[in-house]
């Protein structure tokens, strides 16, 4: 069935509440909502969370935002803690201690800081063993909920707040990590980048098929964050649609091995249109500066290439 | 009929794990506890047990892992030692925390640094005020019937606390002992099965789990974490009641040996109660009143028990296998010290640190420990209260 974006709002209600304490204009409330409507409505869920902006926003005791289950345990361990609920539900199962008919699925949600960096062995570990669930990271590109430092998958030359472009150093000195790709090498069943734009098509669809498919998935999703980046709250899905334009974040899926890029730009813009509306560049626009903007658009340019080139390589005969 | 067998302590804590079958094991390898779920993942594969044996890629995800399976609605173990033990600490306060009747089998090892990997009990102090219950076994019986009783004690509503099982590196987890094993069938019955209240695999009540819990509510959820641990002094005593009708093996809050008419006495943990038990025979044989109380339920700390145990004593010295590293005494003095304090009872203590890092503790060792409590007995006068016990003064 063709994707219908005012059929999935109108027919599957939020599984994530309002009254959540987000800030206005960030990335990830839209996509949390648009994952988990990608369940099926009979289908019960598990969420386990790191700790992080999305965690400490929406499950401040008494109150929470999850209408599923919904696991935080600690900030590293948000897989790990998952592939403990899903062994269970497998051993429960096996013992005919469930009922037979219902079925939960497993999703792990974490911040780049959880998941690159911190979270990085669990996650790994987790998916290696092959546990039926998704992991899904909403990348914001720095340690947001604890005052915006820089992180792994941090652009380089960001301005953070531990990596503070000052007068010798202008910002992140190191190029962002590739974790789906590190993802794509742990060989699982579905590994996908995405984002929220054109009516979150991409989105909807990746997470639909990460959720069910057998074994386990990782969705690596870009999600701003206006206090971080630096954009006004209003513009949350301009900068998210000049993340793929100027193929930033380039859309794809790895299904057994071949590559398929989910979209590709007709004119692909130059960086600075994504760069320009966030603070956190605002020094490499000053003059003197120029050769950091070249740096980076040679930086996009070479990964984006070699995205090509995967997806020819893996896709040949 | 109980069987007899002859069983390492590891094999004896493997063997009522299988006889308990556990939903869900989650576990990594370290030195001495490695067996445990070795010996384990042998029943996964033979399909002796229904378990989920998921073979993590690091303790701390262990200790993930049991709490993501502990709150689904399973039951949950793990085994550990040392650094595995370390790795995991900040798991081993949320566990308890979102009140988790998980159960570990502690090995105990000295906590790195530096390496060591042999028995001392610096990584069971790590964690003496995590919140969990903690049981300390002799021998590889006390070790296996612990865990028999383990479940009982943590799940019970009044508790619902996870609990660990400490035996000593090596030194029963790898010495094989007589044993008597208790039938399949009795130990399935004595378990029972795990019913939660609430877990978050039941699809008709979704439920959140470990929340953001600031300054409205956090003190009194912490309270009611203490509260279990008090309450926990009834339940063990019920369940080890019960399980003295099973199988005619009593088991209290300690073991008091000889110690009713003693005029001193040592107490001490694990297995240097077998040692200084027969110390304390051949003290008794030469006219001495010596005793022992071993400490078997270490958290909750029976304070007042203990204190009432040891009132009619004129020298009392605990013997310590961690260091405290605070200047002042061990862990296990300081609980000791301050019971008697508090229980009004003046009787004059000494405090001994020993056997760290596998350092072996000699009978003739601990009788020079009964040697200095006749001394003070006599003169009333404890010189210096932190004392070492086989340390190599040069």
């Amino acid at each position: 069935m063709a994707y219908n974006f005012k059929e999935i709002i109108a027919e599957k209600p939020s599984r994530f509440t309002a009254g959540h304490r987000m800030c206005a204009g960030c990335g990830a409330p839209p996509v949390a909502r648009m994952i988990l409507r990608a369940l099926k409505p009979e289908d019960h869920a598990v969420i386990s969370n790191a700790t992080g902006c999305m965690e400490v926003s929406s499950f401040i005791y008494p109150y929470t935002s999850w209408t599923d289950s919904y696991i935080h345990t600690a900030f590293e361990n948000a897989a790990a803690t998952c592939s403990g609920v899903e062994a269970a539900y497998k051993s429960l199962k096996k013992q005919g201690k469930l009922p037979e008919d219902k079925h939960t699925k497993f999703i792990s949600f974490g911040g780049d800081g959880g998941t690159y960096d911190i979270g990085l062995q669990s996650l790994s570990g987790a998916m290696e063993r092959g546990h039926d669930m998704v992991y899904v990271c909403y990348d914001n590109g720095a340690y947001m909920n604890t005052g915006i430092q820089r992180s792994s998958a941090t652009p380089k030359f960001a301005d953070t707040t531990t990596s503070p472009a000052g007068k010798v150093i202008p910002g992140k000195m190191q190029s962002r990590k590739d974790l789906s790709m590190i993802m794509v090498s742990h060989h699982i069943p579905y590994v996908a980048q995405t984002i929220a734009v054109n009516n979150f098509k991409d989105l909807y669809e990746k997470s639909e098929k990460a959720i069910y498919t057998e074994g386990p998935a990782f969705l690596n999703v870009l999600a701003p964050c206006p206090r971080g980046w630096g954009y006004p709250t209003d513009m949350l899905m301009q900068i998210n649609k000049l993340a793929v334009e100027t193929c930033y974040w380039p859309l794809y899926e790895v299904v057994d091995g071949k590559y398929k890029i989910t979209y590709k730009p007709a004119k692909k813009l130059p960086v600075e249109e994504f760069l320009r509306p966030q603070k956190r560049f605002s020094h490499m626009f000053k003059p003197g500066n120029e050769w950091m903007i070249e740096e980076f658009q040679k930086e996009v340019d070479k990964r984006w290439q070699e995205l090509l080139d995967l997806e020819e390589m893996s896709n040949k005969e | 009929m109980s069987i007899r067998e002859r069983l390492s302590g590891n094999e004896a804590a493997a063997t009522a794990m299988k006889q308990i079958n556990p939903d869900v094991v989650a576990a990594f390898p370290i030195t001495p506890s490695t067996e445990i779920p070795q010996y384990f993942s042998t029943f996964v594969s033979n399909g002796t047990v229904d378990t989920e044996f998921v073979a993590v890629e690091s303790e701390h995800s262990a200790m993930s892992a049991c709490i993501g399976a502990q709150a689904a609605g399973a039951r949950a173990m793990t085994a550990t030692s040392a650094n595995g033990l370390s790795l995991m600490w900040e798991m081993i306060y949320i566990a308890s925390s979102l009140r988790l009747p998980i159960v570990m089998s502690l090995v105990n090892r000295a906590v790195s640094g530096p390496l060591n990997i042999h028995n001392d009990h610096s990584d069971a102090m790590g964690v003496r005020d995590s919140g969990w219950l903690m049981l300390f076994s002799e021998d590889n019986q006390e070790a296996y019937d612990n865990l028999v009783m383990a479940h009982r004690i943590a799940e019970h509503k009044d508790v619902l606390l996870p609990l660990m099982v400490c035996q000593d590196g090596f030194i029963t987890s790898h010495s094989i002992e007589n044993i008597e094993l208790i039938e399949d069938e009795k130990v399935k019955e004595f378990v029972g099965t795990y019913k939660p209240e609430h877990y978050l695999l039941n699809d008709k009540e979704p439920m959140a789990v470990g929340p953001m819990d600031l300054q409205a509510y956090l003190f009194e959820h912490k309270y009611e974490q203490a509260e279990a641990m008090r309450r926990a002094k009834k339940v063990i005593l019920e369940v080890a009641e019960e399980f003295e009708k099973m199988t005619g093996r009593k088991y209290g809050f300690f073991e008091e040996y000889k110690l009713d008419d003693a005029e001193i006495a040592v107490v001490c943990m694990n297995s240097t109660a077998g040692t200084t038990k027969d110390v304390v025979d051949s003290l008794r044989a030469k006219g001495i009143k010596a005793g022992m109380l071993k400490v078997r339920v270490y958290r909750p700390f029976p304070a007042e028990e203990i204190a009432k145990a040891l009132s009619h004593l004129k020298a009392v010295a605990v013997l310590d296998k961690a260091d405290s590293l605070n200047g002042a005494g061990g862990a296990l003095f300081e609980d000791v010290a301050s019971a008697m304090y508090v229980g009004g009872n003046q009787v004059k203590a000494v405090n001994y640190v020993y056997g760290i890092g596998g350092r072996d503790t000699t009978a003739k060792e601990i009788e020079t420990v009964y040697t200095d409590l006749e001394e003070i007995a006599k003169t009333g006068k404890v010189e210096n209260p932190y004392r070492y016990l086989g340390l190599r003064k040069e």
